[in-house]
């Protein structure tokens, strides 16, 4: 493998962004339910609201902090490394990024302080508004980055002039063909998500207090939640797939590894794609299943990779397998939420342990069908950073060197692999101390060297005049 | 599309109003983090943190701003400057991590203090350094071949960028003393007026080698300034800030709470305008205008519109949060 600086910076974008979309996929549903429960409190005055709440909003407050960080990096990204792309696409696409800095990164900033440190400062009624207007900026900020990523999936709406992009109608440019269905398939991803982590965290302190109110209160409420969204998940997802057979029949030819143009295609369980024979091996099929799926009909044509120069098609094997593993999740998540509603019918949701149990295991299981999803639908659309129109090879800035990109990906790497796994640990811990647990006690464990200025040696320097 | 009005000029003074923004308001908590390295113990740390904790999200947000801004209004210097600045764009973009994840880390781990105690100040003084860096390179401008840089990554080390790296270092530090002076009291803030008066002296000096060095480095910066009548008409800016400058150190040893943040934000304001006059119109200087660098019309009306009615409604929220938290400060309460 040729490390190019194209390669390596599309390595680093993958890494910044793969890192960064774990934080909108838990504080998109988490603001959410933030604003719901401080709803709930203010409708019926019941005290465990405010508990599960501000156990919530300590988590909620490191993920979002990281995911601020993280955030930065990214538009910073499209000029660092993808000048060439900024330049073509920027008359079209930057008013989208800009709108989701206005309508959305000003409004969470704003109202996340008050909610991180106003409760006692603000007047309740306030202090909800500013709940739902953190939620709804997260909501803002999925709806413009979105409807950008969905332009470069199935451009629509614009014009080429000289090699760039120029816009001739924004609500096209806006609602481009993929958009509502990614939009659906994403925010209520992000929702199942943050409803499974809930779900883990509830049953974690369900089986330790069996009758800890907020336990159970999230537990049940979370439970309810997927009951509804995992169903219509699944739904979207099909009319998601229904609409990339129509705009980008060479993605969804990757992701089911299809070669050759056929009718009653099988379904392929599992297969080694291999790019350079352009077949599978050892291939498990169910016959038909893949027509009835993909078109919703058992004689329906699905085009295969053949169709398209080589040149033009994106790698198989990355979209497959992810696509597998994602769907591979939603299935473990229909499962878990079955029992689950069956258990709540009988009336043994917080004492079957084994069940209290299993969900915890399954916290992760959408940051995983995430990342997934991530990879078939931005591996899928290559080679192309907008679809069918300007190459990714093309998008990259000319005077990067492979050294250069080597050391910013290295430096990426090193970071988030610091930071991330010590904001989970801190998250976790703020689980394993449950909501019962108030800061004021913590804040008083001091460690370290307390009476001793961090800049010692330059503060010698400063105050040597002084004294 | 026929346009009546030139929209050129309207998105230049709004992306010079973000940026600006961006400098003052993330300029004073940054500025903050690096005096938070000199405080002395952990509860003037506390206070001193406690002062930005509420607000420095919402100040960060102008940095998305600026460089979106930037890409939707001019599009190609967008193109050709962050390629250009590529490694301090990167540090910064690295630094800025570790003093923001700080803030909730440090009070969430307190075992590690101590270490998000450092990350919280180096990150805030390399964030810094980084930006005067920028600044630097921008000033001096960059090598372009069509609408692409064409240099090397490693253009921006040059003695005039580490000098405005340097000098953001005290500039930051000034308007973060100015900040600290406005929202502690006592001890925390007796330390602020000794470091303020240390970081004027830092700018002023600053503001002097870079206004020599600027016409030497650059003729056609020369020609602007020292031509008749512009020597004149530019005169009172000099002059102004020397006036701002002395009333600053003044402010700094009274017992005046607001005035000397009002001062480090008069210098910055002065500073803004001299590089503005020494650049304009250029936006990737010796090579492209604010015209030629501009994206079109469609873009620039359609991004406006919108524009018009948020901005507004952003500064009254963030106003608005601003005023929640207003008053000084304390170290053992405010905090969660």
């Amino acid at each position: 493998m040729d490390l190019d600086p194209v390669l390596l910076s599309r390595m680093q974008f993958a890494w910044v962004i793969a890192w960064h979309i774990l934080l909108p996929a838990f504080t998109v549903g988490l603001g959410s339910f933030i604003a719901v429960l401080e709803g709930l409190r203010l409708a019926t005055g019941r005290n465990v609201y405010v508990g599960i709440s501000t156990f919530w909003i300590k988590i909620f407050s490191i993920a979002f902090g990281v995911g601020v960080v993280t955030g930065i990096v990214m538009p910073f990204q499209f000029g660092s490394n993808w000048s060439r792309y900024s330049d073509a696409t920027a008359n079209v696409l930057s008013p989208l990024f800009a709108y989701e800095g206005l309508t959305a990164f000003f409004l969470e900033a704003a109202f996340l302080g008050v909610l991180l440190f106003g409760r006692k400062l603000v007047p309740p009624w306030a202090y909800f508004v500013a709940a739902m207007l953190v939620a709804l900026g997260t909501l803002f900020s999925s709806f413009w980055i979105l409807a950008a990523n969905s332009w470069m999936q199935t451009p629509a709406g614009y014009e080429i002039v000289n090699g760039k992009f120029f816009s001739t109608d924004w609500l096209a440019v806006i609602f481009s063909p993929s958009f509502p269905y990614r939009l659906a398939h994403v925010v209520v991803g992000f929702y199942v998500t943050t409803a499974f982590v809930v779900l883990g965290v509830g049953g974690y302190l369900v089986r330790r207090q069996p009758y800890g109110e907020e336990g159970r209160t999230m537990f049940s409420m979370a439970l309810w939640l997927l009951t509804v969204l995992v169903p219509l998940q699944i739904l979207i997802g099909d009319l998601h797939g229904l609409n990339t057979r129509e705009h980008q029949p060479a993605k969804l030819a990757a992701i089911e590894a299809r070669w050759d143009t056929e009718r009653r295609v099988p379904l392929t369980l599992f297969a080694i794609p291999s790019d350079t024979a352009e077949t599978n091996y050892l291939t498990v099929e169910v016959p038909w299943l893949g027509s009835l799926i993909l078109t919703h009909n058992l004689d329906g044509e699905v085009k295969g990779l053949k169709d398209f120069p080589v040149d033009q098609r994106p790698p198989v094997a990355i979209p497959f397998f992810a696509f597998r593993i994602m769907v591979g999740c939603a299935v473990v998540m229909l499962g878990l939420v079955l029992v689950g509603a069956w258990l709540r019918w009988r009336g043994r949701l917080y004492d079957t342990r084994l069940f209290l149990g299993l969900v915890q295991f399954a916290a992760p299981l959408g940051f995983v069908a995430v990342i997934a999803g991530w990879c078939v639908t931005e591996v899928g659309r290559q080679p192309w950073t907008v679809y069918g129109l300007l190459r990714t090879t093309e998008s990259v800035s000319p005077s990067l060197t492979s050294f250069d990109v080597a050391i910013s990906l290295a430096s990426y790497m090193v970071v988030y692999l610091l930071i991330y796994p010590w904001g989970l640990f801190l998250m976790l811990r703020i689980v394993r101390r449950g909501p019962k647990h108030s800061d004021e006690e913590g804040s008083r464990i001091e460690a370290g060297r307390p009476q001793a200025p961090v800049l010692a040696g330059t503060l010698d320097l400063a105050e040597g005049e002084s004294r | 599309m026929s346009q009546v009005l030139d929209l050129v000029p309207i998105w230049t003074l709004i992306l010079g109003m973000a940026v600006f923004f961006y400098v003052l308001l993330d300029g004073f908590d940054l500025g903050v983090g690096i005096l938070f390295g000199l405080a002395p113990d952990a509860p003037s740390r506390n206070t001193i943190m406690n002062t930005i904790a509420p607000i420095w999200d919402g100040n960060e947000t102008w940095l998305v701003l600026g460089g979106l801004g930037l890409l939707a209004a001019f599009p190609l210097a967008f193109a050709i400057i962050i390629p250009a600045v590529y490694f301090p764009i990167l540090v910064m973009l690295l630094a800025l991590i570790f003093r923001g994840v700080a803030f909730e880390f440090r009070f969430r781990d307190a075992e590690d203090k101590t270490f998000w105690d450092h990350a919280f100040c180096y990150g805030s003084v390399i964030a810094t350094f980084a930006q005067g860096m920028v600044l630097g390179t921008f000033i001096q401008g960059f090598r372009v071949s069509g609408r692409q840089f064409a240099g090397t990554s490693f253009d921006f080390l040059t003695p005039f960028a580490l000098l405005t790296g340097i000098a953001l270092l005290f500039g930051y530090g000034l308007l973060g003393a100015g900040w600290l002076i406005l929202k502690t009291e006592g001890d925390v803030q007796i330390a602020a007026r000794r470091h303020g008066r240390i970081c004027l002296l830092g700018v002023v000096l600053a503001i002097g080698i870079v206004s020599i060095w600027t016409p030497f480095m650059s003729e056609s910066i020369a020609a602007r300034w020292f031509a008749w009548p512009n020597i004149a008409l530019l005169a009172p800016v000099p002059i102004a800030t020397a006036v701002v400058a002395w009333l600053s150190w003044r402010a700094f040893g009274n017992d005046w709470q607001v005035t000397p943040f009002l001062g480090a934000i008069g210098l910055f304001i002065l500073s803004y305008i001299g590089i503005a006059i020494s650049l304009y119109p250029m936006i990737v200087p010796h090579h492209y205008t604010l015209w030629q660098a501009a994206s079109s019309e469609r873009t620039q009306a359609f991004l406006l519109i919108g524009t018009l009615v948020l901005l507004p409604v952003i500064l009254m929220y963030t106003g608005w949060s601003y005023w929640v938290f207003r008053g000084k400060v304390h170290s053992d309460i405010g905090y969660h």
